[in-house]
């Protein structure tokens, strides 16, 4: 049991609290007694982790977009702070805004200068208003754009962290036009000569998610979701009713191993057990480890061919039936 | 100065302000008195310093030491062109170029002086030729050519000498594939070369052009103050912005604005701070930090291209003294 106590539990995990709880309590009464009883101590123990075990392999969809959205999970900024020694953000689409909902910046990875663009969510009130929940604005996709093409000409591969539940529904987001951002960031993305992976860390927003993440490499970490909708949209949409967003989750196919079987994603990145929230640091090293794998195949190929990589990808998308 | 003769000096000043509240000193008296504390003045600014930001006294050694930035209030007074490339580039390796264009005065203007009879005197105010100086060095062992505006030149106005050295400068670097730095302190153009001044922001525009599409490295560095014709070409081209704290940055003066919108502006309005937040530039950077990070990000930018070309043919570490034996 070497969970942090801070962890907000989820709902799913509470019969696991509680056990560890009677656990913890049953040693501390043991501790004066004889061996018998620290035996039983030690079968409880046991068996506790074999039953978490089994309770996190048999989540649900909805209990990993639970997950996904933990308060806790670590965002771009805690993994860029992990997989690398220098940082340096890059501010504003140089034509109005610093859209801090959306981060941009210089990274280091075995001596290679990579580019890194990610959503950003707050982790209280304050930080929120700034971060806007982690929902961007159009300003937001032109600066990720104006990152894009910094890259381009410098010769710096691009990775993108994902972690949005969309793009932000406003006036003025509407007014700026949303759609034409999103819409040029992913013609724009297409055409670049250097590699991009795209991970997601969280909640992969639809639109807001697909902006930055026209990718050579997909990749998703173990617990997160990526979709067209919420499953409380679309349940509140299709069922009419929000009370079947379980059914919507499962109907949907969100979870990294889903989108993993269509062929949309090029690997999922295991957590540590519970979700990352519980040891980012193990879960920083796997990110890294993927990045490392996939960036030095993608390195291989002349930029020429890192273009028509990503564009075969995108152009094999899609499942239909012809006469 | 020695300190016995400041303090006898504020001791004077003091007595001359006693006398001005009672009124009861003579005319020639007081003017004697002011004159004297004139000169004292300026021996005083030779030894002490008064922050520009809090108003404190303060050792102008002591603040040299610290880059010219109050180590009270953290206010960043300004510099000279000299003193900027002095806290930039590697001690002895800048090599100044372009320094034998020299400006004219094409339209014959005057106003209260002659644009002649003001190039003089700004240049012995100065003690530079023109408002820009240009050349090569190093930071931290990485070759870059490097332009630094000198506000002291006609408040660093652009015009066709400070056009045509950026202008070479870039061209420089676009030949040689050099990463360019250019530190912009400037009022905007120079009106005394009227429309010729204007066509220099097209001009440092259209080379900033081929330097992009050789896919270098422009680092724009603005500090107080930078606006008009300056902010609206070379200035705002960077690759990356990056300002000095609480820098003014604009287009249009304050109170033009203030002017012409019948509004009182806010007190931050125009500030490096207030423009980062508005996206238009990438950083503000502190005066002490700001040779390491530029040199990291030159690093970074450079790095994988370098990598790349390594890997095809092998070093070409000695780019620094073929420029040198070719100058």
């Amino acid at each position: 049991m070497k969970e942090n106590k801070e962890i907000i539990p989820l709902d799913f995990e509470k019969p696991l609290i509680a056990l560890s709880k009677q656990i913890s309590e049953l040693e501390q009464k043991t501790r004066t007694l004889q061996n018998g009883n620290k035996k039983l101590v030690e079968d409880l123990k046991l068996q506790y982790s074999k039953v978490k075990s089994e309770i996190y392999k048999e989540l649900s969809p909805l209990d990993k977009v639970k997950i996904a959205r933990h308060p806790q999970r670590p965002y771009t900024l805690d993994y860029v702070e992990k997989i690398s020694p220098v940082w340096y953000e890059l501010h504003g689409d140089r034509t109005g805004k610093d859209d801090q909902s959306i981060i941009g910046g210089l990274i280091e990875i075995d001596g290679q200068t990579v580019m890194v663009i990610g959503t950003q969510k707050g982790r209280n009130l304050k930080e929120n208003q700034k971060r806007n929940f982690g929902m961007p604005s159009p300003e937001g996709y032109r600066k990720a754009l104006r990152l894009f093409h910094h890259a381009e000409k410098f010769n710096l591969p691009i990775i993108t962290f994902i972690d949005t539940p969309g793009a932000y529904p406003g006036l003025e987001a509407e007014a700026k036009n949303q759609s034409q951002a999103i819409a040029l960031n992913l013609r724009e993305l297409s055409g670049l000569t250097v590699p991009v992976i795209s991970i997601i860390t969280g909640e992969g927003g639809s639109g807001g998610a697909l902006a930055i993440g026209v990718a050579n490499r997909i990749l998703m970490l173990e617990n997160s979701v990526y979709s067209v909708i919420s499953p409380e949209g679309c349940a509140a949409i299709l069922w009419r009713t929000k009370d079947k967003t379980q059914e919507a989750a499962n109907a949907l196919k969100i979870t990294a191993k889903d989108l993993y079987e269509l062929g949309i994603t090029d690997e999922v990145i295991p957590e540590s057990e519970g979700g990352a929230h519980y040891n980012p640091d193990e879960t920083s090293r796997n990110i890294l480890n993927a990045i490392r794998n996939h960036l030095e195949e993608l390195l291989k190929l002349t930029p020429e061919e890192v273009k028509k990589d990503r564009q075969d990808k995108i152009r094999n998308l899609g499942v239909f039936s012809t006469n | 100065m020695a300190l016995k003769d400041f303090f006898k000096n504020r001791q004077l000043k003091r007595a001359a302000k006693l006398h001005q509240k009672q009124g009861s000193a003579t005319a020639g008296n007081i003017s004697e008195l002011k004159a004297k504390s004139a000169i004292d003045d300026a021996l005083l600014c030779s030894l002490w310093t008064k922050c520009q930001g809090c108003n404190e006294l303060l050792y102008t050694s002591e603040l040299k030491k610290n880059l010219s930035v109050c180590k009270k209030c953290n206010f960043h007074h300004r510099l000279t062109a000299h003193e900027r490339i002095e806290q930039l580039i590697d001690y002895g390796t800048f090599v100044e170029i372009n320094d034998d264009v020299l400006p004219s005065d094409p339209l014959n203007f005057t106003d209260l002086k002659s644009y002649k009879e003001r190039l003089k005197d700004a240049q012995q105010l100065s003690g530079v030729s023109e408002a820009i100086i240009t050349g090569i060095g190093n930071i931290n062992n990485q070759l870059v050519s490097i332009g630094a505006m000198e506000f002291q030149f006609i408040g660093g106005s652009m015009g066709s000498v400070v056009g045509e050295r950026i202008t070479r400068l870039a061209e420089y670097s676009t030949e040689k594939k050099l990463p360019l730095i250019i530190i912009s302190s400037s009022g905007g153009a120079r009106m005394h070369e009227g429309i010729l001044s204007l066509m220099q922001m097209a001009k440092t525009a259209s080379a900033l052009k081929r330097l992009h599409e050789e896919k270098l490295l422009y680092i724009s560095i603005l500090t107080e103050p930078t606006f008009g014709g300056v902010t609206a070409s070379f200035a705002m081209l960077g690759d990356l912005i990056i300002a000095e704290p609480e820098a003014r940055i604009g287009f249009a003066g304050r109170r033009v604005i203030e002017e012409t919108i019948r509004q009182k502006l806010p007190k931050d309005f125009q500030t490096a701070e207030y423009l980062m937040e508005n996206g238009q530039i990438d950083m503000v950077i502190q005066r002490q930090t700001l040779k390491q990070i530029v040199s990291d990000l030159i690093r970074l930018h450079t790095q994988n291209i370098k990598k790349k070309r390594f890997s095809n043919n092998g070093s070409d570490k000695t780019i620094f003294e073929k420029i040198l034996a070719r100058l």
